[in-house]
C-alpha cells in the first residue's frame, strides 16, 4: 500500500528512533573510559584507572554491598509474595478478585514519587527508623508485581489438570509442587526474580523516601551528579549500573522468550 | 515432569500429615486460596494502603515553624496554600510539560510502530521491540544522566553541531533539556500500547479501503489512525502520568525556572522539612491523573494497556 518514497521515509525514521534511544547510552559507556576528568566531547584518550579507583573507593563499595543486599531481599520477597499472589488467583473466581489484583498492581501504576511519600510517612508514623529493611520494604512493593505479572502468565497457560493428574497418581501436596508444579513454571519463577532485583538494583524514586540517610549506588550517584563531584567515578558507576541491570533482562527474556510476561508495565 | 518414579512412589502410601494437608485443600478450594493469598493481601493492605493512608493524614498535619516537628492536628492549611504563589505555576508549568511531552512521543511512536508492524521482517520487528524495550530496564537515573553529558556546552551535541558547521546550542539546564530528557525517557511507554494496536489492525481492512477507492493517505487518516487511538491513549497515560510525579529530571538537567510538581514535594520532604505540606501537594498529581484516566477511558485506553 505505502509507496516507494513512504517505505524509504519509514525506514530512515526507524533508524533515526533506534539511534536516539541507544546513541546516548553509548556516549555515556564511552565516558566510562575517558582519560580526562573534564567531561567534554570527544574524549581526549582512553584508560580504565577509573574503574580502579571506583572499585577502591570506600562510599563506593558501603553503597555497591547495601544495593545488592537490599536487592537480593527484596527480590526474595517479592518472589514469595508474588508467587503466592499468582498461585492463589490464577485459577479462582471470587468477588474480590479484580480488586485484590489491582492492589498488587498498583505500586507500578501510581508514580513513584506517591508510593516514596507515602511509605516516608508511615514509617515516620510508627516511628520506624530508615535501616536496609525500609528500603527493601519501598522496592518490594514494586518488585511483587513483576514476578506476579510473570507467573500469572505462565500458570495461564498451563492447563490445571496437570495438577490434579499428579494428585490422581497419588502424589502429595509436596510432591506435586516439586514434581509438576515447580518445573512448569520455574523459569517464570526465575525470570521474574531476575526482573525483580534488576528493579531494585537501580532504584531512585522510591528509594530517596525510604533510605533515611544511607546510600544505595543510585543514590550515591544521584548525590554526586548533583554535587558535580567526582564525575570520572560517576561515569565508572553508570556503565556498571547498566551493565548489571541489562544482563538479567536479557537472561529474562530468553527464560520466558514467547510467553511475552517480561513487560515491565508502568514505573519511573 | 521427567522425575523418577520410584522416587515419586516413596510417599504415596496414604497417610501423613501431608497427605491431609493435600486432600483438605482439595476438597476446599477457597481455603486453599486463602490461604495462598493471605499473606501477599495482608502484606499489601498493612504496609502499602496503610501507608497511601498515612499520606494522606498527613496531609492534614502542620508543621512547627520553629521546632520543625509534626503537630497532629487537624487543619486544611497545607491544601489552601497550594493555590498560594508559585504553585499555581509549577502547576501548569507540569501539565504542560506533560502534554508536550506526551505529544511529542505519539508523533515519534506512531511512525515507529508503523515501521515496525507494517514494513520490518519478523526477525527485524523482534530486534526493533527488545532494542526499544531493554533501555527501559536500564537505570532511569543513568539515562537522565547520559543527556546532561550529551547537552553539555562541551558535549556532544555540540560537536555535532559544530561538525557540520552550525552554532553552538546551549540548552543545557532549561525546560528545551527537560523536555528532550522526558521524551527520551518515557517514550518507549508510548511504543509498545501503538505498537500492539496497530498489530490488531486486520491487512483485510486495509485492502477493503484501497477497493473502495481510498489512498494511502486517506486510508491512514480515515482507518489506520482511528484504530490507533486508544493505543495512543493507553501510552499517554504512562508519558503524563510519570511525568508528573517526576523530580530526578527537573534536578539534574532542569535550570532555575524548571521545578515541577514533584521537585515541590522533593524539597519540602527534604531541604524544607515540611513533610505535611509535601504530602498535600502529593495529592495534586493524583487528582490531575483521575480526570486524566476518565478521558482517557473514554478513548478506549484501558482495552489497549
Amino acid at each position: 500500500m505505502e509507496t516507494r518514497a513512504t517505505r524509504i521515509g519509514l525506514w530512515a525514521w526507524g533508524a533515526l528512533i533506534v539511534a536516539f534511544l541507544w546513541i546516548p547510552l553509548l556516549i555515556m559507556a564511552v565516558y566510562a573510559f575517558n582519560s580526562s576528568n573534564i567531561q567534554s566531547w570527544p574524549i581526549p584518550g582512553f584508560t580504565t584507572k577509573w574503574f580502579h579507583e571506583a572499585w577502591n573507593d570506600e562510599e563506593v563499595r558501603t553503597a555497591l554491598w547495601l544495593s545488592l543486599r537490599a536487592g537480593l531481599l527484596a527480590t526474595a520477597v517479592a518472589l514469595v509474595l508474588g508467587s503466592l499472589a499468582a498461585f492463589g488467583l490464577a485459577r479462582s473466581r471470587f468477588f474480590g478478585r479484580d480488586s485484590i489484583s489491582f492492589l498488587f498492581v498498583l505500586p507500578i501504576a501510581l508514580p513513584g514519587i506517591i508510593t516514596g511519600l507515602a511509605l516516608n510517612s508511615f514509617f515516620v508514623l510508627w516511628g520506624v527508623s530508615f535501616s536496609i529493611w525500609t528500603i527493601v520494604i519501598g522496592h518490594a512493593t514494586f518488585c511483587v508485581v513483576v514476578v506476579y505479572n510473570n507467573m500469572l502468565a505462565r500458570l495461564r497457560r498451563t492447563s490445571g489438570s496437570f495438577f490434579e493428574a499428579s494428585a490422581d497418581l497419588g502424589a502429595n501436596g509436596f510432591q506435586t509442587f516439586r514434581y509438576v508444579t515447580l518445573p512448569t513454571v520455574g523459569t517464570a519463577l526465575v525470570a521474574g526474580g531476575l526482573l525483580a532485583f534488576a528493579l531494585s538494583w537501580d532504584e531512585i524514586v522510591v528509594t530517596y523516601f525510604t533510605a533515611g540517610a544511607q546510600n544505595t549506588l543510585p543514590l550515591l550517584l544521584f548525590g554526586f551528579i548533583r554535587q558535580g563531584q567526582n564525575l570520572p567515578i560517576v561515569n565508572v558507576i553508570a556503565l556498571v549500573v547498566i551493565v548489571v541491570s541489562a544482563i538479567p533482562v536479557w537472561v529474562a527474556q530468553r527464560l520466558t522468550s514467547g510467553s511475552g510476561g517480561s513487560g515491565r508495565g508502568v514505573g519511573g | 515432569m521427567a522425575a523418577d518414579p520410584a522416587r515419586l512412589q516413596e510417599g504415596s502410601p496414604a497417610g501423613g500429615a501431608l497427605r491431609a494437608l493435600s486432600r483438605f485443600s482439595w476438597r476446599r478450594p477457597r481455603l486453599k486460596t486463602l490461604g495462598q493469598i493471605s499473606a501477599p493481601v495482608a502484606a499489601f493492605v498493612f504496609v502499602y494502603v496503610a501507608a497511601l493512608l498515612a499520606l494522606l493524614i498527613q496531609g492534614f498535619w502542620t508543621t512547627d515553624s520553629f521546632t520543625g516537628k509534626v503537630i497532629h492536628s487537624w487543619n486544611l492549611d497545607n491544601f489552601r496554600a497550594i493555590a498560594d504563589a508559585p504553585y499555581p505555576t509549577i502547576i501548569l508549568r507540569t501539565v504542560g510539560m506533560a502534554t508536550a511531552v506526551t505529544l511529542t512521543c505519539m508523533v515519534l511512536a506512531f511512525p515507529y510502530a508503523y515501521f515496525m508492524v507494517r514494513i520490518a521482517g519478523p526477525r527485524l520487528r523482534v530486534i526493533l521491540l527488545v532494542a526499544t524495550v531493554l533501555p527501559l530496564w536500564v537505570s532511569y537515573l543513568v539515562r537522565v544522566y547520559s543527556w546532561r553529558l550529551i547537552l553539555n556546552p562541551d558535549g556532544a551535541l555540540n560537536w555535532l553541531l559544530n561538525l557540520v558547521g552550525l552554532p553552538d546550542l546551549n540548552i543545557a539546564y532549561t525546560n528545551w533539556a527537560m523536555w528532550i530528557v522526558f521524551t527520551y525517557i518515557w517514550f518507549p511507554f508510548m511504543v509498545l500500547p501503538v505498537y500492539a494496536a496497530l498489530e490488531r489492525v486486520p491487512q483485510s481492512y486495509l485492502e477493503a479501503s484501497a477497493d473502495l477507492g481510498a489512498h494511502g493517505p486517506t486510508t491512514l487518516r480515515r482507518v489506520i489512525l482511528p484504530l490507533a487511538v486508544p493505543g495512543l491513549a493507553a501510552g499517554s497515560i504512562f508519558t503524563f502520568s510519570l511525568t508528573l510525579g517526576d523530580y530526578i529530571a527537573p534536578s539534574l538537567v532542569g535550570g532555575p525556572g524548571s521545578s515541577l510538581i514533584g521537585t515541590v514535594v522533593f524539597e519540602n520532604l527534604g531541604l524544607a522539612n515540611n513533610a505535611p505540606f509535601a504530602a498535600a501537594f502529593a495529592t495534586v498529581p493524583l487528582a490531575i491523573m483521575a480526570v486524566y484516566l476518565v478521558l482517557m477511558k473514554r478513548l478506549g485506553a484501558f482495552e489497549s494497556l
